[in-house]
């Protein structure tokens, strides 16, 4: 049976509304290297324990690093048994599209709380109900700037984390918005010279994907006193620190759920948030839950501001968003709920210390020196005798141990630059292991040649 | 019942000349068929307007309509009164529950625009047939 009900006619018709002849145009921009150009040639199933026994010989050549400090915008952090035991429940686990007032009101409750939760850490007025990462939340982000002031340019900061910024770069490539860089001094932005007309925003993420803090308060006075919104890119952790983007003067916050409760994962499912002031909300794309009462009087949740959406708005909705992150936004709530205010705080103190005393001993061990002198949160990037990336196999392969991402990763040229992390999970043996191995590493490149 | 003086779109807008000015609105018609406004979503003045084209949009809780423009002109006037309780526009759609205020160019282009569109006889019978375009 066929499942999709397009005549050959329905989809002749259709491709001719936008000037196209065949469906085939459509994937026009997938390069030839991905493209399959067969069939699918799957073998026969396999009973459940043969494919345990598959999976478990793939696992296998995985190799897991003993101790790693790796940032560069997914974080290692503990996350607490509860969140995992509450996340699994059936009613949340498998719930589809739970978003029906009348079958939903837990799950509606919890993106209620959910956005509560944004909105206390962000100091801003209204949150949605999640989008899917930082990277997508920051590209709505900026089309509402957009859509909001009517005006093309859009500057971004040189400490944007490279990878948000590829998304961002495809999302608008056909917006008619155009990205323009704001030049960088000390790892941080260089707003002394910059000619703001027609700009819709700037964006700043902070800190930044260099580990520094950015000039937050002036850059959003700035950009404000010329017309312009301030979209701040944040870590929520950041914040339990941090003054919160509201408060600095950012118009929209966006940041990714991830260093709260959910794991790596090899690069997701994370989570994006996003945050505006009051009068924006009618722009702001995704699903937002609302409380109310019914005709009995009683408390329910409900989805609201509908008519933003595409299944009431169509072509002139403010995005084609129509779902959230729905577990992974709860696993955020839940870990957020359990911490609690002071416990974030603590946490995020925690990971200042532990990244501050990385860096002191890491300094001690001849010929590392720290890049950038701006202030930084629990990030930094060293530079190193030698090649980054040699560095980290050579460790990885020693000691096991992950001491950081190369710069090189995020498509810079600069090869013996690294950035380090160190979170709570860090204890001070962790950080003497990380400069042991690093040292020892350091002295075997040495003399086996630089690479 | 709609005022004498007023002209009307096919899709239930009102514009009313004052000398260089025009106002436009919803008619009660219309009103009456989009029931509970909540949102009124209006652009801001100097924005400029082209005759049959949506100048901004009436939201109900679950559905949201394009406000089309009966003749083009520069806004100079948002009914702010209106956008702060949306609810109010339904209590004098032809007088206090205006929408915009535009500067006309009083042209010829004005005067060709204006005779495309029903004088209140006209979009009375429009209506009675259902209103429909």
């Amino acid at each position: 049976m066929a499942y999709i009900p397009h005549t050959p006619e329905d989809t002749c018709a259709m491709l001719k509304s936008f000037g196209v002849q065949q469906t085939e145009s459509l994937f026009s921009t997938l390069p030839d290297s991905v493209r399959l150009e067969r069939y699918l040639d799957l073998p026969a199933g396999l009973s459940e324990p043969e494919a345990e026994r598959t999976i478990r010989g793939i696992l296998a050549k995985n190799q897991m690093p003993r101790l790693s400090f790796a940032g560069g915008g997914a974080y290692e952090h503990y996350i607490p048994s509860a969140v995992k035991s509450i996340i699994s429940r059936g009613e949340f686990l498998t719930a589809y599209t739970p978003y029906q007032a009348e079958a939903s009101q837990g799950s509606l409750q919890a993106f209620y709380e959910f956005q509560t939760v944004v909105c206390q850490l962000t100091g801003l007025d209204y949150a949605n109900a999640s989008l899917y990462d930082a990277g997508s939340a920051l590209a709505e982000a900026v089309l509402m700037a957009w859509r909001v002031t009517n005006h093309p340019r859009v500057f971004v900061a040189p400490g944007l984390n490279p990878l948000y910024r590829r998304v961002l770069e495809t999302y608008t490539s056909h917006a008619g918005v155009l990205l323009e860089n704001l030049p960088e001094r000390d790892g941080i932005a260089d707003f002394s010279r910059v000619n703001w007309e027609n700009t819709a925003a700037v964006v700043v993420q902070h800190p930044n994907y260099l580990g520094c803090l950015e000039q937050v308060e002036e850059l959003a006075a700035r950009a404000k006193s010329h017309g312009a919104m301030t979209i701040a890119v944040v870590n929520p952790v950041s914040l339990g620190l941090l003054k919160p983007p509201g408060d600095w003067g950012a118009d929209i916050a966006v940041g990714d759920c991830q260093p709260l409760g959910l794991p790596l994962s090899f690069g997701g499912p994370y989570a994006g948030f996003m945050a505006v002031r009051a009068e924006l909300v009618r722009k702001m794309p995704g699903r937002i839950v609302g409380v109310t009462v019914d005709k009995k009087g009683r408390r329910g949740f409900v989805l609201t501001l509908q008519a933003r959406e595409q299944h009431i708005r169509r072509e002139k909705a403010s995005s084609n968003i129509c779902s959230n992150q729905a577990l992974c936004a709860l696993a955020f709530t839940v870990c957020v709920a359990l911490r609690g205010g002071r416990g974030l705080r603590d946490m995020a103190s925690a990971c200042a210390v532990r990244a501050r005393k990385a860096l002191e001993r890491l300094l001690r061990i001849p010929g590392v020196k720290r890049v950038h002198n701006a202030p930084f949160f629990h990030e930094f990037v060293l530079e190193l005798p030698f090649n980054a990336s040699a560095i980290c196999s050579d460790m990885a392969r020693h000691d096991r141990i992950v001491p950081g991402v190369p710069l090189s990763r995020f498509g810079s040229a600069r090869e013996r630059e690294l950035i380090v992390c160190a979170t709570e999970t860090k204890s001070l043996h962790d950080i003497d292991e990380l400069v042991r191995g690093l040292a020892g590493s350091l002295g075997r490149l040495k003399t086996g040649g630089a690479k | 019942m709609a005022p004498a003086n007023l002209k009307f779109t096919q899709t239930h807008e009102w514009v009313g000349l004052d000398g260089s000015t025009a106002r436009f609105g919803l008619t009660d018609f219309a009103i009456k068929q989009i029931k509970d406004i909540v949102y009124l979503d209006l652009p801001p003045a100097g924005t400029a307007i082209k005759a049959g084209t949506p100048f901004g949009a009436v939201e109900t809780v679950k559905a949201a309509f394009d406000l089309n423009a009966p003749i083009s002109g520069k806004v100079v006037a948002v009914n702010t009164a209106a956008v702060a309780a949306a609810d109010s526009v339904a209590k004098d759609p032809f007088g206090s529950g205006w929408l915009v205020e535009v500067e006309i160019a009083g042209d010829s282009m004005t005067g060709t625009e204006l005779s495309a569109l029903m004088d209140a006889a006209a979009y009375a019978s429009f209506c009675a047939k259902g209103g429909h375009h």
